[in-house]
């Protein structure tokens, strides 16, 4: 939930995952709900259709009206079939081959790029900047993630023990935060680390800490860092948090029940219980928050623009630093694709359980 | 036994705290007048509730036009992607057909698309085709980011109401068209309108695209790229910044608060549940 507005359900439901349904929360179960369905394809019904002929025209039908009926579902998806090739495989394309011509200022205005071979990949990969920024940008993913997956996890299970009243206030404040544009965000956390009359150094001076009188977080990169981590950590932690929680209501009481009653502590109730039932959730969250930390843009390049001195650029910023700043739009290019293989190798596991599971729900 | 609850909910108050404490300070902060702002000791409570900021924010240039270049965007973008993903998924939610399982796989890598990866190649086809600088772009780009979850969520949608209902219209004579719209659509109502809502949250939010292809014509920068410039804009008035990122948010909020019920209990639970 990084760098994204408020995650659409899209993702979740699409992923497969399945808990066991045992104690279910009132409410939760409303039968217009998206997956609480039998996937469209497997409905018995459409089944015993075939290829979406309506059986009464089929019936009377010739041969020309029944090519036209096959040609309907065609017919359905060529729009998006059009809108997706034109404006997401051609540019992913274009990409690509750009990464492979010599593309400056010149070649934008004038056009007629020349195909270099992987020259441009023996510059990327042959500088000694990118090496420090792949590495920055695996530190900021690993801490981002851990601090996300770790302070959520203890959030959804603070917020099963709440009282009714409590828990509806939390759940309400973590909404709150999730709602909250990227774009407000960024501008709240400028002001409230603001030198002079910054709300945190005010906070932070009256605790006695006293170098923090007019301490200008934004000059030091370590502190920029920190605060970055601290806003993307701020924004991913509700949607992890409730839909850890919402997977954890989902868990029979009976299992704990069997898990006290044979003398197990909290602990041990998580390792041997709680983690094992929500293995398939907390896989599917930690990888959608590798992929929002890794590719996060936005907030970055709005509060720093990847300063001071570089201690902010990650992947995906160095690569529009590139093509934009110095109008090397092959460089820039190349450093995409790296970036986009780099984030595949991470999560190859992810993927190949994903593949799976659509695989079989479809 | 509420001694033994005491540490759970210092701990839930911590959590509540942090979490809307920037949201608040913000709105706190907009309505402050200016000296109460800039005081030694930060004022935790509005005790001078002023309007001035908002004045401010909404007389400040182009604020109107920002408005509607945002909405204007986003409203067409969902508009456009609801009509699309609506044909796609009655095609794969009630039809089979050869194909079908490659078009599915397609939509989930749309899905899973590193758009951050396409700014270069957007800003060079938008220059080639001279499309840069326009509107027009953006829409097509927000559509686009926003047509596969939603064809995914209306599936979904659509695969819950069962295919009877339909049937049964067109046993009493009505094409499938009109079987469509008189008995399907209805019962996909509020599919399509929280599915659109939280299309409409993506584009409005939306800042790294609008920032890249929006760079001459300044008067057709969106609400985000303008709110990322707001030293430009105001300066070090801090209660103006506040006042515009607040307004900003209203939006946003209202449509959180109209999917409420959804946002925290159906989508969650339900999504968790598949």
């Amino acid at each position: 939930m990084a760098s994204e507005a408020p995650q659409p359900p899209g993702n979740l439901l699409s992923a497969g995952i399945s808990v066991p349904s045992g104690r279910r929360r009132p409410g939760a179960g409303e039968p217009s709900h998206p997956g609480s369905g039998d996937a469209g394809g497997r409905h018995p019904s459409a089944a015993a259709r075939p290829s979406g002929v309506n059986p009464r025209r089929r019936r009377s039908g010739r041969g020309a009206v029944r090519t036209i009926a096959a040609a309907w579902p065609y017919l359905l998806v060529l729009p998006t079939v059009i809108g997706t090739a034109y404006l997401l495989f051609y540019p992913l394309l274009r990409s690509v081959v750009i990464s492979f011509q010599h593309f400056r200022t010149g070649e934008l205005i004038r056009g007629g790029a020349a195909f270099v071979g992987l020259e441009n990949y023996q510059d990327v990969l042959g500088s000694a900047e990118f090496w420090t920024v792949v590495r920055r940008t695996l530190v900021w993913t690993a801490v981002n993630v851990v601090l996300i997956m770790v302070i959520s996890t203890l959030t959804a299970l603070m917020i099963v023990r709440l009282g009714r009243r409590m828990r509806l206030a939390v759940m309400s404040g973590l909404v709150l935060t999730w709602a909250t544009p990227v774009l407000a965000a960024t501008t709240v956390f400028q002001w409230l680390f603001q030198s002079r009359l910054g709300v945190v150094n005010w906070a932070l001076v009256s605790l006695g800490f006293d170098s923090f009188d007019g301490f200008s977080w934004f000059a030091s990169g370590q502190a920029t860092f920190a605060i970055m981590v601290l806003l993307i950590v701020w924004q991913s932690v509700p949607f992890a948090a409730l839909t850890l929680y919402a997977g954890l209501t989902t868990i029979p009481a009976e299992l704990y029940e069997s898990a006290r009653i044979d003398g197990a502590g909290a602990w041990q109730i998580f390792r041997g219980v709680t983690f094992p039932m929500l293995r398939p959730l907390f896989g599917l969250i930690t990888s959608l928050e590798v992929i929002w930390v890794f590719k996060c843009f936005a907030q970055i390049w709005a509060i720093t623009k990847g300063g001071p001195d570089d201690a902010t650029t990650t992947l995906p910023v160095y690569a529009f630093q590139v093509a934009q700043s110095l109008h090397k739009y092959d460089l820039g290019s190349a450093i995409s694709t790296l970036t986009v293989l780099i984030l595949l190798v991470v999560l190859v596991a992810h993927l190949r359980r994903m593949y799976k599971h659509e695989g079989e729900g479809l | 036994m509420k001694l033994r609850r005491l540490p759970l909910n210092v701990a839930a108050l911590g959590v509540l705290v942090v979490s809307v404490f920037p949201v608040y300070w913000m709105v706190v902060t907009a309505f402050k007048p200016t000296r109460d702002i800039q005081a030694d000791t930060p004022q935790f409570l509005p005790l001078h509730p002023t309007l001035d900021h908002f004045r401010t924010a909404v007389g400040a240039d182009g604020f109107a036009q920002f408005w509607r270049n945002s909405l204007l965007v986003s409203v067409t973008a969902v508009v456009l992607a609801l009509a699309v993903a609506l044909l796609a998924a009655f095609a794969v939610a009630r039809m089979r057909w050869r194909g079908r399982k490659a078009f599915i796989l397609m939509v989930f890598i749309a899905q899973m698309a590193p758009w951050e990866a396409l700014l270069i190649p957007m800003f060079i086809i938008a220059r080639d085709t001279g499309m840069l600088d326009k509107l027009s772009m953006l829409t097509l780009i927000y559509f686009i980011v926003t047509l596969p979850f939603t064809i995914v969520t209306l599936r979904g949608f659509l695969a819950a109401i069962p295919a009877e209902l339909e049937e049964a219209a067109q046993m009493d004579g009505a094409g499938r068209a009109v079987a469509f719209r008189r008995v399907v659509l209805p019962l996909l109502a509020p599919g399509l309108m929280s599915t659109s809502l939280f299309g409409f949250i993506t584009a409005w939010n939306e800042f790294a695209f609008a920032n890249a292809l929006i760079i001459k014509n300044q008067d057709d920068r969106t609400l985000p790229v303008w709110l990322s410039s707001f030293s430009n804009v105001f300066g070090t008035d801090w209660g103006a910044t506040m006042a515009a990122a607040s307004l900003f948010m209203v939006p946003v909020l209202l449509i959180f608060l109209v999917l409420q019920r959804r946002v925290t209990t159906g989508f969650i639970a339900g999504a968790v549940k598949g």
